[in-house]
């Protein structure tokens, strides 16, 4: 039974490689060699090519090596081209957007405008690449979940560096690309809007973000439990259902008294994924632009509990001719 | 078969290699973290997080005890006075001698113990004001008194003395000038927008650097969270630049205090005074007085410190919570030297 315990697939069933459906017209072919990798195949499937780079993957890799070239090189600059210190103050490192007087004009490079050169690059290699994602998938007469699975994780990130910045009317709202200064960036924008923990959709969004990951332990852990059965080959499920997989059904509606079906698991899995970046944006729009402090929107709509005061009533101090 | 007996059979030395080498990973990770238990104490209502968090086995990076003082003077009335006895005595004009001569040793041990007299004063002439460190050193006695007079509401009765800051140092530890920047910074490229590197300032956080020169040298408005649920008008409020500058503050106060945000704040509201505690009022008078002393004590001193006592920007040194603090939410761990000098107490 211990075969069954395992990180990696431990069987390897390797057929002839399989160059994929016919093509539907179109510039470009898959190129590349097929070849096989074991320990590919210990993670996923073996084969590796045909690619389908496309003039859209292409052009999305450079934009993607552009955007990348000028946050690299800007943090290297920051440290004097010292490799070592580049290597050292990595995580600290960043390209910063421009300062809060720049307002939404086009600043000097140092001074934003590689922040903003950074920013579209990257923006156009991130929507490049969906576009090929939604082209490859009509190409193999796919349904499009994938394209607009990614399409949310953009929305967030959009709203976060360029939609909610247009609305205030500052590119200096956006975050910075770097480590920890996009993580310090974070903490300040919680606590600048009066704690985001009280933002109804932050609270959706993690509610999203946990459900996702609740239901990711159930699936994959229910599939492996009847990998055993061999399961996860039970192609002919559709039409008859193998004992593995009746299984799994009958596990989930004794522990809870109710299953998902084979499809649905992954629609609950899609939503779950797709709603947690897609709430979150809406309340990261939100802050600063309607609500300003989270807290007090909790309070006056009876969310945030009060709780009783320990120690001496603290009053706001003031003294004379100073200002708060 | 056993699973157990299965597994026995199929390690190999490979995999114990493997496995050495992961402990020993797991272990080097973990090298520099601090070991359980810790010491926690709540300081608010339960369930809020209102707690500080410490390590019993770490000491406080300074000494906070405070040094033996020499006997007093006995107190003559109708003695003579510093003042009537002494030229060029300008604020201690009202100490009777021989408690005079007691103090000025004293500062000797407390700001100058290597050096000595001569520090301050001129061997030639102990009155003359040639020195720099005596003018400096007078402007600070005035200071010390002002602290303990005006103050109070930061200081309370325990007050402050030379020793508070100095600890032996002719100039105290922990003092700032206003930050450079990186050196040789590239005016095309690598702009950090003065923030975004582990400075020790602000407890190695990305965050901006040098929250001293606005907050502490000037008088910005620390405040950056509005105190309405939504936005009234088409006033923008704090930038989220300036909110990270406030936290880069708030990082310098909870490592020169040795404590965390929930000494002060609640955090699930930062700015509301209500469920705050006690200790945030003493912290706002704190950063108010050590404006005002960098404001009217410090800064007018720059023109009269050497070259080699200024910042990179030619500005004098300048105080922060550390200055004094050392480490700990009570100076020198709370005890009062003041009794022992009751001439530094300043009158009103």
């Amino acid at each position: 039974m211990a075969e069954y315990h395992n990180f990696f697939t431990r069987v390897q069933i390797r057929g002839p490689a399989y160059a994929g459906v016919p093509l539907t017209g179109g510039s470009f072919v898959r190129q590349g060699k097929m070849r096989f990798l074991h320990v590919l195949g210990r993670l996923g499937d073996a084969q590796i090519g045909p690619v389908y780079l496309g003039l859209t993957g292409l052009a999305s890799l450079i934009c993607g090596f552009i955007a990348l070239e000028i946050i690299g090189l800007n943090m290297w600059a920051s440290v004097n081209w010292s490799p070592i210190e580049f290597v050292r103050q990595l995580p600290w490192l960043a390209l910063e957007p421009p300062a809060p007087e720049t307002g939404l004009s086009i600043p000097p490079l140092n001074q934003g405008g590689w922040w903003l050169m950074a920013g579209f690059f990257l923006t156009s290699a991130v929507i490049l690449w969906w576009v090929r994602m939604y082209r490859r998938a009509r190409a193999l007469g796919m349904g499009t979940h994938v394209a607009w699975a990614f399409a949310a994780a953009i929305w967030l990130y959009l709203v976060l560096g360029f939609i909610r910045p247009l609305l205030m009317g500052h590119w200096s709202e956006a975050v910075p690309f770097g480590i920890f200064p996009h993580l310090d960036w974070t903490a300040a924008f919680s606590i600048r809007y009066g704690n985001l923990f009280y933002c109804p959709f932050h609270m959706l969004s993690i509610a999203f973000l946990y459900g996702s990951t609740l239901l990711f332990a159930m699936h994959g852990a229910t599939i492996l439990a009847v990998s055993r059965f061999g399961t996860d080959r039970e192609i002919e499920q559709i039409v008859d259902r193998g004992t593995g997989a009746e299984r799994a059904a009958l596990f989930w509606r004794w522990t809870m008294g109710f299953n998902a079906t084979v499809e649905s698991i992954h629609r609950w899995a899609w939503w779950f994924a797709v709603l947690c970046p897609l709430v979150g944006g809406i309340g990261i729009l939100l802050t600063g632009t309607v609500v300003d402090n989270w807290y007090l929107w909790a309070v006056k709509h009876g969310v945030a509990p009060m709780y009783p005061h320990v120690g001496p009533p603290v009053v706001q101090p003031t003294l004379p001719g100073v200002s708060p | 078969m056993n699973p157990l007996a299965a597994r026995t059979l199929t390690v190999n030395p490979a995999r114990h290699a493997a496995r050495a080498a992961a402990m020993g990973t797991l272990a080097l990770l973990l090298a520099a973290c601090e070991h359980p238990p810790m010491d926690s104490v709540q300081n608010g209502y339960r369930g809020l997080g209102m707690v500080q968090v410490s390590d019993p086995r770490l000491g406080s990076p300074t000494d906070n005890s405070i040094p033996p003082a020499l006997p007093r003077a006995p107190d003559v009335p109708g003695g003579p006075l510093a003042g009537d006895t002494f030229k060029n005595v300008q604020v201690l004009k009202d100490v009777p001698v021989a408690e005079f001569a007691r103090l000025m040793a004293t500062m000797t041990t407390w700001v100058a113990p290597q050096q000595g007299c001569n520090y301050c004063h001129a061997a030639a002439d102990l009155a003359s004001d040639a020195l720099y460190t005596k003018v400096v050193a007078r402007r600070m006695l005035e200071m010390t008194r002002h602290i303990n007079a005006d103050w109070h509401s930061h200081v309370g009765d325990t007050g402050v003395t030379c020793y508070s800051c100095h600890r032996g140092h002719n100039v105290p530890q922990y003092v700032w000038f206003t930050d450079p920047g990186p050196a040789n910074a590239s005016p095309y490229a690598g702009n950090l927008a003065g923030q975004n590197q582990p400075a020790p300032s602000v407890r190695l956080a990305a965050l901006p650097n040098d929250p001293f020169t606005a907050y502490l040298g000037g008088s910005k408005a620390i405040t950056v969270i509005d105190r309405s649920a939504l936005r009234p008008d088409a006033d923008k409020g704090a930038s989220i630049k300036d909110a990270e500058q406030t936290y880069g503050l708030m990082m310098h106060i909870t490592g020169a205090l040795g404590v965390n945000c929930t000494f002060c704040h609640n955090s699930r509201s930062f700015f509301d005074w209500d469920q705050s505690t006690p200790q945030r009022v003493t912290a706002w008078y704190g950063i108010r007085m050590v404006r005002d002393l960098n404001q009217a004590y410090l800064t007018p001193l720059t023109g009269k410190f050497p070259p080699e006592r200024l910042g990179p920007h030619g500005d004098g040194p300048k105080l922060n919570c550390a200055t004094c603090h050392q480490g700990v939410h009570k100076p020198l761990n709370g005890v009062s030297m003041l009794p022992d000098y009751p001439e530094l107490a300043g009158r009103h």
